[in-house]
């Protein structure tokens, strides 16, 4: 284990992990504005965010899958040391993180059971950018339209088909996290 | 000039003030110690302990007294203390066979290794008040025995030596923990006998009862009952081996049940399973009943539908606190919901006696 | 001040994690009751233990929390609960609706519209609307899943047989997002409409029946109806007697053992701001 994997958890859990909550809160009621959290330090590839949301969500009862880049050692190690998840494959994930193209085929993760549709994977997915601009999304959570830069459109409606199975979707940019839900109908804006 | 009901604060703090004035009784009298109520009363601290699911009789005795003795409110009392807890680790499976005996009797055999051991027990008292208690008399001390020091086997490991009874498989299988997960329904054994060793000792009681009068009956003997001390060992990884953390005081009740048997399985006895904390034998022998009586799926018997066969019946409502809590919030207001049905039973009498009058006045015409 | 002996908000951080799971996948499928594994909280199961531990899962240090039951304030339960917050968590409390940031309510939702930034957290006794149908959970997840309402329908229709209308007047069901048939807790069929299209999210909290869900903003919150008897947000037809408000839900309030009686709005932070604003009723205290 790397030195640094014993640094960049949160100082004041209680206190960070509720306010990074409740901006991950706001932002899945409202698929796709952007929220700022703040309170993790953790080792690239990872954004502040995706180690916010990490630590605010995920422990050892929560089964991670790392896609691509994020599967190095330095991530492992922090996620071992501040959160305790168990890695594992893509199939048994509850999270999964990584880059958009490195957790394609959406396929792999699980969605949910017919009976218990809340057993469906959270992908929190590491990008440069958020925007509110691009595809148009509609649906729970969104009074008339909202704009989220996306990196995809027909995964995405594939995916929202399945209603109720289906997953669940947080991006995260620096310190800047944004969602997409199963519910979530999304369609290619028209140039503006 | 109306004003409304206002001042819930202030009500809330006298009401506490006179719980704790009443708690206390009257205090020309001693004030009842906590070690006095772990020493004196420890069936009803064995009680708390075994309901709220937490293995301190001196806790248990501070909730009875906190409780003015009402156990169902000091289990409450223990079970909300052990959620805060953090959970530093599992210990091993307790190994009952080599429990320190204070008691153990057989129903199913005349005698047996180790012995049949009445211990303290109130079976062949007579139940006639002993006023001498009200003088606060000394009791002279029960004669005693040297400790026994040979094994003291399970009945039910002769039989199944001879393959009379079914096999109970040791398992390393981690068992589900209710108080960490959902509850999903049908649960396995391990979950069952979990829900009702914390079960309402009234209610799996009941429930036990009925199966012997003919709801979902199993034709139980007591194979072996026995109560004493076990040593709770936990597995420390840093020393590659299991220390032993402390000792429990259990009651253990495995039942031997009839079976036809079927027409690929010879005929061959059944088992019941109870294990409670503490001195607690009605509990443990209707735990063992009702265990046995939830097993008939997978033993291929009817479902007769009696209560007691029924999992989801028995699961969902044998929790005291979940019952007690859920019953007594009717006491709370509801007004607002009372008052959506007097609108609607106004407005449908109403309606119901224009249509009479109607009706009336149509058939006078 | 907080009580130091516990964790901020009460709950140790995993339980609040697991909690902030189920709430975020409540919101996933709206309506859909999620299993989680509800604490023993030191108040009892069916006075609010769902709806505190949803409510210490949301709680950050910056929130204003007011808690209301049957609309009220002051209701020794909803003190109670306050009370519980103030101690564990130092968050600052009010009663009035429109500075809150978190709610949490048995049996009501506010008259006053609700706002984005705000979060409304209900009580719930028995979550599942098919209970009293259908007694067994293996049961009605079955139905759930495949969308099996008609049972509910058949109910529905039954009373309209012999009533004329349907004769349920609280714990309305409603479907949400044309999907999940869902309970509203035991709220007055008043403030049905008030689910639906609200710019605030809505979390239900059933604690001894370890179910949480949630409404997202903006979702379409439909009561059950059929085309021939629509559904209707009914209430006592009489205006507030402190406050004249015509629109809000009333109590009823026996005064005298004669059969006196008034009509007073159940929820206090509305009515006692419409006083202030100079509103006057029937039994109006005078020189107000």
């Amino acid at each position: 284990m790397t030195g640094n994997a014993l640094g960049g958890g949160f100082s004041n859990p209680p206190e960070q992990s509720a306010r990074a909550f409740r901006a991950v809160l706001e932002a899945v009621s409202r698929p796709g504005t952007i929220w700022a959290v703040e309170g993790a330090a953790p080792p690239a590839p990872l954004s502040v965010a995706a180690g916010t949301v990490l630590l605010t969500l995920a422990d050892g009862t929560t089964p991670v899958h790392l896609a691509g880049g994020a599967d190095c050692q330095p991530v492992r190690d922090w996620i071992t040391f501040h959160i305790g998840a168990p890695l594992v494959d893509a199939r048994q994930a509850m999270f999964a993180l990584g880059r958009w193209p490195d957790l394609l085929p959406l396929e792999r993760f699980h969605p949910g059971d017919p009976d218990y549709p809340d057993r469906a994977a959270t992908l929190i997915i590491l990008t440069e950018d958020l925007a509110n601009a691009g595809a148009k999304l509609t649906g729970p959570g969104i009074a008339q339209a909202a704009h989220l830069s996306l990196p995809d459109i027909t995964a995405f409606q594939r995916n929202a088909a399945q209603f109720p199975l289906g997953l669940d979707f947080i991006f995260t940019a620096g310190d800047r996290v944004a969602a997409m839900l199963r519910s979530t109908k999304v369609e290619d804006a028209p140039c503006m | 000039m109306y004003v409304a009901v206002k001042g819930g604060e202030r009500a809330i703090d006298n009401a506490h003030a006179w719980l704790a004035e009443e708690r206390r009784g009257d205090p020309s009298v001693a004030e009842l110690g906590v070690a006095q109520i772990r020493a004196q009363l420890a069936l009803a601290v064995n009680r708390v302990m075994a309901e709220g699911s937490l293995y301190d009789p001196d806790l248990a005795a501070l909730a009875i007294k906190q409780a003015r003795g009402d156990l169902i409110e000091a289990v409450f009392l223990i079970r909300a203390y052990r959620t805060t807890l953090p959970r530093l680790g599992a210990s091993n499976p307790v190994d009952t066979g080599a429990m320190a005996v204070d008691r153990r009797v057989s129903a199913t055999f005349k005698d047996l290794p180790g012995g049949q051991i009445l211990g303290p027990t109130f079976d062949y008292t007579h139940r006639l008040l002993d006023f001498k208690l009200m003088a606060e008399g000394e009791v002279p001390a029960a004669e005693t025995a040297p400790a026994q020091t040979g094994p003291v086997p399970h009945v039910t490991g002769f039989l199944n030596r001879d393959g009379l009874i079914e096999p109970a498989a040791a398992s390393d299988a981690t068992p589900p923990d209710l108080t960490r997960e959902p509850m999903e329904l049908p649960a396995d054994r391990a979950l069952r006998l979990q829900a009702i060793t914390r079960g309402d000792e009234g209610f799996v009681l009941s429930m036990a009862y009925s199966t012997q009068r003919g709801y979902g009956r199993t034709h139980a003997f007591v194979g072996e009952l026995r109560i004493g001390r076990v040593a709770v060992e936990m597995d420390i990884p840093e020393l590659g081996f299991a220390i032993e953390i402390g000792e429990v005081e259990v009651t253990e009740c495995e039942t031997v049940n009839q079976f036809k048997g079927s027409k690929t399985e010879p005929p061959q006895f059944t088992r019941g399973y109870g294990l409670v904390f503490g001195q607690s034998e009605r509990k443990a022998i209707a735990m063992s009943l009702v265990d046995r009586a939830l097993r008939w799926k997978e033993l291929g018997e009817d479902d007769t539908g009696a209560p007691a066969q029924d999992e989801e019946f028995v699961l969902m409502h044998c929790d005291n606190i979940q019952a007690t809590g859920f019953l007594e919030h009717i006491k709370l207001p509801h007004y607002v919901d009372f008052q959506s049905e007097l609108e609607l039973v106004r407005r449908l009498r109403a309606e119901a006696m224009a249509g009479q009058e109607m009706a009336g006045q149509e058939a006078a015409e | 001040m907080t009580d130091q002996a516990y964790n901020f908000a009460y709950l140790d951080e995993q339980t609040k994690r697991m909690i902030r799971r189920a709430i975020l996948k409540g919101l996933a499928v709206p309506g859909y009751q999620v299993p989680f594994a509800s604490r023993e909280m030191p108040m009892p199961y069916g006075w609010g233990t769902g709806g505190v531990q949803v409510t210490a899962a949301c709680l950050t240090p910056e929130d204003v929390l007011k808690v209301i039951d049957q609309g009220a304030d002051d209701t020794t339960n909803a003190v109670s609960i306050r009370k519980f917050f103030q101690r564990t968590a130092g968050v600052r409390v009010t009663e009035r609706t429109a500075e809150a940031s978190v709610i949490q309510t048995r049996h009501r939702i506010p008259e006053a519209p609700l706002r984005e930034g705000q979060i409304l957290v209900y009580q719930v006794p028995i979550p599942e609307p098919l209970r009293f149908l259908e007694p067994r959970e293996a049961e009605t997840r079955k139905m759930h899943e495949l969308e099996e309402y008609g049972l509910m329908h058949v109910k529905l229709y039954e009373d309209i047989a012999r009533h004329g209308e349907i004769a349920t007047s609280y714990a309305y069901p409603v479907k949400v997002e044309g999907r999940y048939v869902m309970d509203p807790s035991p709220i007055p069929k008043f403030d049905n409409p008030k689910l639906g299209d609200c710019p605030a999210i809505q979390l239900f909290g059933a604690g001894r029946e370890q179910r949480i869900y949630a409404v997202p903003p903006y979702t379409k919150v439909e009561s059950l109806d059929f085309e021939d008897h629509p559904f209707v947000a009914s209430k006592a037809p009489h205006d507030c007697d402190l406050c004249g408000a015509g629109e809000s839900y009333l109590d009823e309030v026996i005064i005298d053992d004669a059969g006196g009686r008034m009509f007073v709005c159940s929820d206090t932070d509305f009515c006692s701001g419409r006083q202030a604003a100079g509103h006057r009723g029937r039994f109006s205290p005078e020189g107000m």
